[in-house]
């Protein structure tokens, strides 16, 4: 067990790190000539800032600068006014936040639909990638993958119109398979019923990201000591079992760091989905915060209340990434932070 | 996994049996959407009407596609979206490229503040209403360059290339410095070429990232029709007809025009039409962003 953990955390990070090793070691002498001097240093790396300092301030502008925008949810926030000549308002844009009943039913709904994608879309790769190494057929292997990749390639405009006409009433498989099973005699309409909502992007989700999400796991299995396998097999152990005391604590440390970064973005996992998929029929289940967001801070000019919905959102994130990370180190004495 | 004959029980047989039906499964899950599209896509629109159509069409014809390539606003954004793929794609090679190479430099002074500046981006961001503020201050909105700008810089990508630049052998940049070249030289003569794996796998990522966006079309140019992507108007097209429609989509006149007349056919004519490109180009890219990815996720 404790070796088989040591293999896999290892496997992925060997080729690079090792590199990295070799190549500081011959570096090594190098760095003294650096040290003469700041001056000197930069004259002689001029090239070096060149090619770098534009990209710095690029970074700074596009990511750094927005962060100042997070003033405006402390403002009301006019358009046309300078930034002195804007009047502060306090917390009052998170008091209105948090007195809307339409707040709580966002966030109920962002937390649904992120909660039902960790759950699926973290055990189902797992899943996935461990079926797909037991395959002993190395073209029929390569095939299924190509395969499984390929929607994620897909925009979720394409997507959502895919699964629109897969559930919808005239024509779509799903309706077709479930009259002529005798399932049901009236087609469901899928689409326009609120209570399916959540499924239905979850199912999506794990349509068009299962394949992709197995990359990572492919790896750190292969990286795992095929002898462990070999000596199992002396000892008489099935596949099942080499696959739950062998392969699966193998990947075990890839699959940990994955969760808790799945769950640092529990509360901004997108809103394209919801977007595409939902329709005004659904509304009160398809709303997530990130549309939330969209409609009052931007469709309808309310910038300030819409920058306080954000804030709320980054701080959720936040709290939860760390939440996660204790809960890892107590369990495991490990940290990924 | 070796040896098949050591361990060939009737539980195993049974596995196996079952493991390859599910992944056939899989594979006709995966497929059938795009089939079921492509059949109705190439069937006589009023025939369509009559349902039925799986993944061979009933009434074989081209009329669909023939029909949306008439409309201008098709063909202006498949304009657009090529021009954003193509200048995307190669200002964020070269400009991602050009910063991983100076990270990889282990003498580079700046290189640990740099690294650190960038990988924080990772885990904040604005928001949408600050991102969207900043757009109009930086007066991108209702501009084609709104789709360059803000995405030039990844610092998933830069860590990426790094991380390959760091495997090549040192050696070669330090004869080069020998005779004479500056650390430009290196990079455009030397290293890039040598990054030909990775720098595919970052090609297709910006790419596929290009081809298929569509709200910074909605949220910035949704008022400049000449910048329109294609994606944005299958998406104006796909809303608009949706049950009950959704409230949010101004659609303008064009997706309305297409929505009133398009019969099924035509939709699925153009949403093959937007997938068509990447289906034909990511096989072959395959084994480059399998390295890549597994190379991602290590470093970052």
């Amino acid at each position: 067990m404790e070796s088989s953990t040591e293999t896999a955390s290892n496997a992925g990070a060997t080729i690079p790190e090792s590199n990295r090793g070799r190549l500081r070691k011959v570096r090594g002498p190098k760095r003294g000539r650096g040290e003469k001097g700041l001056w000197d240093s930069v004259k002689q790396q001029k090239y070096l800032y060149f090619m770098s300092i534009p990209f710095v301030i690029w970074v700074f502008v596009f990511s750094y600068l927005p962060l100042w925008g997070w003033t405006m949810a402390f403002q009301n926030y006019k358009p046309a006014k300078s930034f002195s000549d804007q009047k502060w308002v306090g917390l009052n844009n998170f008091i209105e936040l948090f007195q809307d009943e339409r707040f709580y039913l966002v966030l109920r709904n962002t937390l649904a639909m992120s909660l039902m994608g960790i759950v699926f879309g973290f055990v189902v790769p797992i899943f996935f990638a461990i079926l797909l190494n037991e395959l002993r057929g190395m073209l029929f292997k390569r095939f299924v993958q190509t395969i499984s990749y390929l929607p994620h390639f897909v925009s979720w405009v394409v997507v959502a119109g895919l699964v629109t006409k897969m559930l919808s009433i005239d024509g779509g498989i799903v309706n077709d398979l479930l009259i002529a099973l005798h399932i049901v005699d009236e087609p469901i309409q899928f689409m326009a019923k609120g209570s399916w909502f959540w499924y239905i992007v979850t199912a999506s989700d794990i349509w068009k990201e299962t394949g992709w999400n197995t990359i990572i796991y492919l790896a750190a299995i292969t990286g795992i000591d095929q002898e462990q396998y070999e000596a199992s097999r002396v000892d008489g152990a099935s596949r099942w079992r080499q696959m739950w005391h062998i392969t699966l604590p193998g990947i075990r440390s890839t699959i940990a760091v994955l969760f808790i970064m799945a769950i640092g973005h529990l509360v901004s996992n997108g809103f394209e989905k919801q977007f595409l998929l939902g329709n005004s029929l659904v509304t009160d289940y398809s709303e997530v915060l990130d549309l939330y967001a969209l409609n009052y801070g931007i469709n309808l000019g309310r910038f300030s209340y819409g920058t306080a919905i954000g804030i709320f959102n980054s701080l959720v994130s936040i709290l939860l990434l760390f939440t996660a990370n204790g809960i890892f180190k107590k369990l495991t004495k490990e940290s990924i932070m | 996994m070796t040896n098949k004959a050591f361990n060939a029980t009737r539980s195993e047989k049974l596995f196996d049996l079952f493991n390859y039906i599910l992944m056939a499964l899989i594979v006709v899950l995966t497929l059938y959407p795009f089939l079921n599209v492509l059949a109705i896509s190439l069937n006589n629109s009023t025939d369509t009407v009559r349902g039925g159509i799986y993944i061979w069409p009933r009434q074989f014809t081209l009329e669909n596609y023939k029909t949306i390539f008439q409309y201008d606003g098709l063909l202006q954004g498949l304009q657009i979206s090529i021009l954003r793929t193509l200048v995307g794609t190669v200002l964020g090679l070269i400009c991602g490229s050009m910063l991983a190479f100076t990270l990889s430099r282990v003498e580079f002074r700046a290189r640990k503040f740099i690294s650190t500046f960038l990988a924080l981006t990772m885990y904040f961001s604005g928001g949408m209403v600050p991102v969207f503020i900043l757009m109009r201050d930086l007066h991108l909105l209702g501009s084609f360059w709104v789709y360059i700008f803000p995405g030039l810089i990844s610092a998933f990508n830069v860590f990426v290339i790094r991380s390959f630049m760091d495997g090549l052998p040192y050696a070669l940049q330090e004869s080069a410095k020998l005779d004479g070249a500056n650390d430009f030289t290196i990079y455009w003569k030397i290293i890039l070429p040598l990054c030909k794996p990775v720098l595919a796998t970052i090609a297709l990522f910006l790419a596929v990232g290009q081809w298929n966006a569509w709200f910074d079309t909605y949220l910035y140019n949704g008022g400049a029709p000449q910048w329109t992507t294609l994606q944005y108007e299958l998406m104006k097209i796909l809303q608009s007809t949706q049950q009950g429609g959704s409230s949010m989509a101004n659609s303008n006149d064009m997706a309305k025009q297409m929505a009133q007349i398009s019969p099924e056919s035509i939709k699925m004519a153009i949403t093959i039409t937007v997938t068509l490109p990447i289906l034909m180009v990511y096989p072959f890219l395959q084994k480059y962003f399998v390295g890549g990815m597994t190379l991602g996720a290590v470093k970052s």
